[in-house]
């Protein structure tokens, strides 16, 4: 009987929009997968992406960075950076072998706390459906010689949809 | 003997092209300064010194060791270890040994593409039998042995302690020559050396600083390779859509390549406080980047702004050119041994 694989999520919330839709989620005791941690930036433009790379490598199995719709940035188009960073750094990381539902980019204004909820709820179960990601065990082990990752570090799939 | 009372010097190459030693070379007749001031003891590529010699020098035997090249087999580790015990002194010398440079660029794949690119599929071999280097071999004498090859390319630092780290690739000659200065007063004329784990003959902000080029404001619409286009001189290559790392490196260099029309490479690495020049050259290539806006339909701006990175070739590669084995991931995840085949425009052939 294995434990049901709990992805670790660390959450880029910006400040006006998608941390208050956070809040509303908790005030509204709307029920969402508690796998995100969020940290709260002033806005989605601030995240740097060596913020993304640096959770992903200390033990984070995915990111989610969030902010406000475009066109309705506190900035006014601090979000269209964050969109051209994220674009770019999507297709990075697919380079660097790391599947495109680990980092995501969700838009929820602060009256949408359902609309973050939900978000989380699928990133959690797409991520729970991927495995844990753990780069420094598993890439950077011995050498970098270390063997290849196996099949069985990520949980089975039916093990995930039975549980 | 006053031969022996001068402070020693080794030099030592590991996984690097040889253009570190040539540059030392370069700084012309002061090698003959550097001759009189030290006695060098080690430096396979100008004296005829064995592995030998070395390990029967006693333990902090030579003063200052120059290490170059990245770690890229077991005989390079294996010489790490020896001169860092036998050195007072240990600098990771260029660009290999402080952050991987164009070797580490091999983790962006597997150590078996690696061979296979090598020694397999390749136009202009010749190994019909298909044989590849075997780390043992069996002879009637007795077995022999190569030094085995890693996964994973590394650092100097990411194997034994560092002291000063000397950036570029290869290091320009006046800046080698300054940190030559720097030890020697230090060894002969008892001055301080710099703190521990200093970057030396670098300086202190990013390759645009010193660069003469014209810059404006960027707006970039598309990206293009440098064979692409003839860049107009005189002006900013960002602005002109081709990659300079400029923003993201630190100077030291003269900003040498962007004032020839080749955008910079970012050999001389990330600035102070930066951990990954790679992300830090993607996050200043999204703010230059001027297709979309906020009054666009959602889908209409992802589109556009796709259509405009999709024109930036290799990213990883570009970004992590000099970094690959510093930066915060290192090398690329791969599943079951099978390389994980980058995604579009991995050529990466325009250095």
């Amino acid at each position: 009987m294995n434990e049901q694989f709990e992805p670790v999520i660390v959450g880029f919330l910006c400040n006006w929009c998608s941390y208050r839709a956070a809040d509303l989620a908790g005030t509204a005791r709307i029920h969402y997968a508690p796998n995100m941690r969020a940290i709260r930036v002033m806005c989605s433009g601030r995240v740097d992406p060596q913020f993304v790379l640096k959770a992903l490598i200390e033990g984070a199995d995915g990111v989610m960075i969030a902010g406000c719709h475009p066109g309705e940035c506190h900035y006014v188009d601090g979000n269209i950076k964050t969109l051209r960073r994220f674009i770019l750094l999507k297709r990075l990381l697919s380079q660097f072998g790391i599947e495109e539902e680990r980092v995501q980019l969700v838009w929820a204004s602060a009256s949408e706390g359902n609309i973050l909820a939900e978000a989380v709820d699928r990133m959690t179960e797409q991520v729970r459906s991927l495995g844990p990601l753990r780069w420094r065990e598993t890439v950077l082990s011995a050498n970098g010689d270390g063997p290849p990752i196996s099949f069985e570090t990520a949980p089975q799939s039916e093990e995930v949809e039975n549980v | 003997m006053s031969e022996n009372e001068k402070p020693k010097f080794a030099m030592y190459w590991a996984a690097s092209c040889g253009g570190c030693e040539i540059a030392v070379l370069n700084i012309g007749e002061k090698i003959l300064d550097v001759d009189a001031v030290f006695d060098i003891v080690f430096w396979p590529v100008a004296t005829d010194f064995k592995y030998k010699d070395v390990h029967d020098f006693p333990d902090g035997y030579i003063d200052l060791c120059l290490f170059n090249g990245a770690i890229r087999n077991s005989e390079n580790e294996e010489m790490a270890h020896l001169l860092r015990q036998k050195s007072k002194v240990m600098v990771a010398f260029g660009s290999c040994a402080y952050e991987g440079c164009i070797p580490a660029l091999s983790n962006l794949t597997t150590k078996e593409a690696t061979l296979n690119t090598v020694f397999l599929d390749n136009l202009t071999l010749d190994n019909p039998e298909g044989v590849l280097p075997q780390e043992t071999f069996q002879v009637e004498e007795g077995d022999l042995t190569i030094p085995s090859f890693y996964h994973t390319v590394k650092s100097l630092d990411q194997v034994v302690p560092v002291d000063y780290y000397v950036p570029g690739c290869p290091p320009e000659p006046h800046q080698i020559w300054a940190v030559l200065e720097v030890v020697v007063n230090a060894l002969v004329h008892g001055a301080d050396l710099p703190p521990s784990g200093a970057i030396v003959g670098a300086g202190n902000v990013a390759v645009c600083e010193e660069c003469p080029l014209e810059k404006n404001v960027k707006k970039i619409k598309q990206f293009y390779r440098p064979y692409d286009i003839v860049p107009e001189p005189n002006l900013c290559l960002l602005e002109q859509g081709l990659i300079c790392m400029g923003p993201a490196t630190r100077n030291g260099c003269g900003a040498l390549c962007p004032q020839v029309g080749m955008g910079c490479r970012g050999c001389y690495g990330p600035l102070d406080g930066v951990e990954d020049q790679g992300a830090k050259m993607l996050s200043a290539i999204a703010s230059v980047v001027d297709v979309g806006a906020a009054g666009e339909e959602e889908a209409e701006l992802n589109r556009k702004i796709e259509a405009a990175m999709n024109t930036l070739a290799d990213p990883a590669g570009t970004f992590y050119r000099f970094s690959m084995a510093h930066s915060l991931l290192k090398r690329v995840r791969t599943t079951n041994g099978s390389s994980q085949k980058a995604s579009k425009g991995n050529s990466g052939n325009d250095r």
